[in-house]
C-alpha cells in the first residue's frame, strides 16, 4: 500500500520541480560555472569571428588584472562606496528608525512609507533626476546652496567630489530599506529591558548604549550585509550620472566589467574581474555573518 | 512647569527632524514632476525656477509622439507582466513540491538552492549572453524573460508559506481522488494568495526596475524597456532636462502607485528577500 503511493508522490514531485529547477540550473548554476571556465580563456572580439582562435590561458587574466591600474582604481572606488556609503546609509537609517520609534511620534506608517518610497523606484530614473539636481549650473542642489549663501559646487564634474556625490544619491535611495529592518528590530525589544535599566539608574544614553544597541546588533549585521553587497555591485549610478568619469573618479568594478565585457568584448578578462568581485562579496558576507553570530 | 517645556521642545525637535528628512526624501520627486511640466528650455535658466509658470504637458506629448514612449511602456509592461506570471507559477509549483510532497534528497536539494542565493548577477551575465547568442535569443523578449522565469528566493518564500497550510485539507482532497495538480491548483494556490501577491509584487518591481540584464540583452530600441530607453535617451538628449524628467515620471509613477496600494503585502517579505541581494 505504502509503496505505490510514495512512488506516485515522487513522480509528482519531479513534475512540480522540473520547470523551476531547469531554469535555476540552466540560467544560474551553469553560467556561474561557465564564467569560471571563461575567465581561464582569452575570449575576445576575434573569438566571435573565429571561434577556433580561443585559447586556454590559465590564470593569465587574473595576473593581467592585478597589473591593471584601472582595476585597482575601480576597486578603490568600490571599497570607498561600500565603506563610506554603507556607514552613512546605516547611520541615517538607524537615526530615522529611532526617531520614528519615539513613543510620542504619531502617523508611524506615514513616515515609514515616505522614507521607503525611493527604495521601490527605478535606479536609472532617479539617477537621471539626481544628475540634474546636481547639475553645476541649473541644479536644485546649488540653488539651495546659493540660498544659504554658500558657493556652488561642481558635484559631478570635480574628480574630488563626484564619488561622494554618487554616494549621497545612493544613501538617499537605500536608507529606507535598512530603516525598515531597524524599525522591526526596535519593536521587538521587550519594554521590560528598559524598565530594568531605568531601575538601575541608567540615563537615556546609557539605555541606548547598553540595551538598544546590543539588541540591534544582529539586525545591523544583516542590514550591513545587504547594503554592502548592493554597493559592491554599484553600476547604474555611475553609468547614468558620470559614465565613470571624470578621470575615472567614479569607475566601479561592475562598470569596468560592463565596459570590458560588452563594449570592448574582452569576455575572458571581464569574467576574471567578475570572479574577483564574487570573492570580495563572499568575504564581506562572511565577515558580517560572523559579527551577527557572535554571542 | 519646566519639565513640560522640555517635553514640548523634545517633541518639536523630533517632528522637525522627521519632517526635514521627509522633505529631503520627497524633494527630488517633487522637482522631477515640476520640471517635467515646464516647456523646453525653461529649466535651463538662471536662477533655476522651482515651479512652472504655465504648466504644460508638451514634454509628455513629445515623449509619446516622437520618442516611442508608448512602445517602451508596452515592452516594460509585457516583460514584467509575463515574468511575474511565469515565475509565480514555477516558484509556487516548486514550493508546493518542497512543502507538501515526500521524496528523497529534499534537504540536499534545498541546501543546493540556498547556495544559489550567493551567486550574484554580474557573474552570470557574460556566459548567459554567449549562451543566448548561440541560440539566437539576443534582442528578443524571451531573452529577458527566460532567465527570470524562476527565482530561488521566490521558491523559498512559497515553500515557507505553503508549509504552514493545514495538511488535513490536502489529505482530504487526496482522499477524494484529486490528482496532485488539482490539489495544487484548487487547494494550495488559493490558500496561498497573500504570499502570491507578495512574491508577485517583489518580482514585478524587480523586473520593472531591472537594468543591467535588459541593457545587455536588448540591443535594438524596438525592444527596450523603460530604464534602458531612458538611459539611452539621457545619452542623446543630455540638455533636454524637461524631457528627461517627463521620462523619469513615466518610469517611476507606475511602481510608486503600485507600492502605495500594495505595500502591506510587499514590506513583510522584504526582510527575507534582502538575503538574496
Amino acid at each position: 500500500m505504502k509503496g505505490p503511493i510514495a512512488w506516485a508522490e515522487v513522480q509528482a514531485a519531479a513534475w512540480f520541480l522540473t520547470p523551476a529547477l531547469t531554469v535555476v540550473l540552466l540560467f544560474l548554476f551553469l553560467p556561474a560555472f561557465a564564467a569560471w571556465i571563461l575567465s581561464l580563456t582569452d575570449f575576445d572580439l576575434y573569438t566571435f569571428a573565429e571561434p577556433t582562435t580561443l585559447r586556454w590561458v590559465g590564470l593569465r587574466n587574473y595576473l593581467a588584472l592585478l597589473q591593471d591600474g584601472r582595476f585597482w582604481h575601480a576597486l578603490q572606488n568600490t571599497l570607498i562606496f561600500v565603506g563610506l556609503g554603507g556607514l552613512l546609509t546605516l547611520s541615517l537609517a538607524l537615526a530615522a528608525a529611532l526617531g520614528i520609534h519615539q513613543r510620542f511620534v504619531r502617523w508611524k506608517a506615514f513616515w515609514r512609507t515616505v522614507y521607503f518610497a525611493p527604495v521601490v523606484t527605478s535606479l536609472v530614473a532617479v539617477a537621471i533626476v539626481w544628475r540634474y539636481i546636481l547639475h553645476a549650473r541649473y541644479g536644485l542642489a546649488n540653488r539651495v546652496f546659493a540660498g544659504l549663501g554658500l558657493p556652488p559646487i561642481d558635484w559631478l564634474g570635480d574628480p574630488q567630489v563626484a564619488l561622494p556625490s554618487l554616494i549621497l544619491m545612493a544613501v538617499w535611495k537605500n536608507y529606507g530599506y535598512d530603516l525598515l529592518i531597524f524599525l522591526a528590530a526596535l519593536q521587538a525589544i521587550p519594554e521590560e529591558l528598559y524598565d530594568a535599566a531605568r531601575m538601575d539608574g541608567a540615563g537615556v544614553w546609557q539605555q541606548f548604549r547598553y540595551v538598544t544597541l546590543p539588541a540591534l546588533r544582529p539586525m545591523m549585521a544583516l542590514a550591513g550585509l545587504i547594503t554592502a553587497n548592493g554597493y559592491l555591485q554599484v553600476f547604474a549610478e555611475p553609468y547614468v550620472m558620470t559614465q565613470g568619469g571624470p578621470l575615472d573618479a567614479t569607475l566601479t568594478l561592475v562598470l569596468l566589467l560592463y565596459e570590458q565585457g560588452f563594449r570592448w568584448w574582452r569576455l575572458g578578462y571581464a569574467a576574471a574581474l567578475a570572479f574577483v568581485l564574487f570573492v570580495l562579496m563572499l568575504g564581506v558576507s562572511w565577515m558580517l555573518w560572523r559579527i551577527q553570530r557572535r554571542p | 512647569m519646566n519639565y513640560r517645556w522640555i517635553r514640548l521642545g523634545k517633541r518639536l525637535l523630533g517632528y522637525a527632524s522627521l519632517s526635514l528628512l521627509a522633505v529631503w526624501t520627497l524633494l527630488p520627486f517633487g522637482w522631477m514632476v515640476a520640471v517635467s511640466l515646464m516647456p523646453s528650455g525653461a529649466a535651463s535658466t538662471y536662477p533655476v525656477p522651482l515651479w512652472p509658470d504655465a504648466p504644460t504637458l508638451a514634454q509628455y506629448t513629445a515623449l509619446f509622439a516622437q520618442f516611442h514612449m508608448a512602445r517602451y511602456l508596452a515592452n516594460s509592461l509585457l516583460l514584467a507582466g509575463s515574468i511575474t506570471l511565469g515565475a509565480l507559477l514555477l516558484n509556487a509549483m516548486a514550493g508546493y513540491a518542497f512543502a507538501m510532497l515526500h521524496f528523497r534528497g529534499k534537504d540536499a536539494l534545498l541546501r543546493l538552492l540556498l547556495m544559489a542565493l550567493l551567486i550574484p548577477m554580474h557573474i552570470t551575465i557574460l556566459p548567459l549572453f554567449l549562451m543566448l547568442r548561440a541560440v539566437g535569443l539576443i534582442n528578443t523578449y524571451l531573452g529577458v524573460i527566460l532567465p527570470n522565469l524562476a527565482s530561488v528566493l521566490g521558491i523559498f518564500l512559497m515553500y515557507q508559506f505553503m508549509r504552514t497550510l493545514p495538511l488535513s485539507l490536502i489529505e482530504a482532497a487526496r482522499m477524494d481522488g484529486a490528482s496532485e495538480f488539482q490539489i495544487f491548483w484548487r487547494v494550495a494556490l488559493p490558500l496561498s494568495r497573500p504570499m502570491l501577491v507578495s512574491v508577485g509584487m517583489l518580482t514585478f518591481l524587480g523586473s520593472w526596475n531591472d537594468f543591467l540584464w535588459p541593457l545587455v540583452v536588448l540591443t535594438q530600441h524596438t525592444h527596450y524597456t523603460l530604464p534602458v530607453a531612458l538611459a539611452n535617451l539621457a545619452g542623446e538628449h543630455i540638455q533636454d532636462i524637461e524631457l528627461m524628467m517627463a521620462g523619469s515620471v513615466v518610469t517611476l509613477m507606475p511602481v510608486l502607485l503600485l507600492f502605495l496600494v500594495l505595500q502591506r503585502f510587499y514590506i513583510p517579505v522584504l526582510f527575507r528577500s534582502g538575503l538574496a541581494g
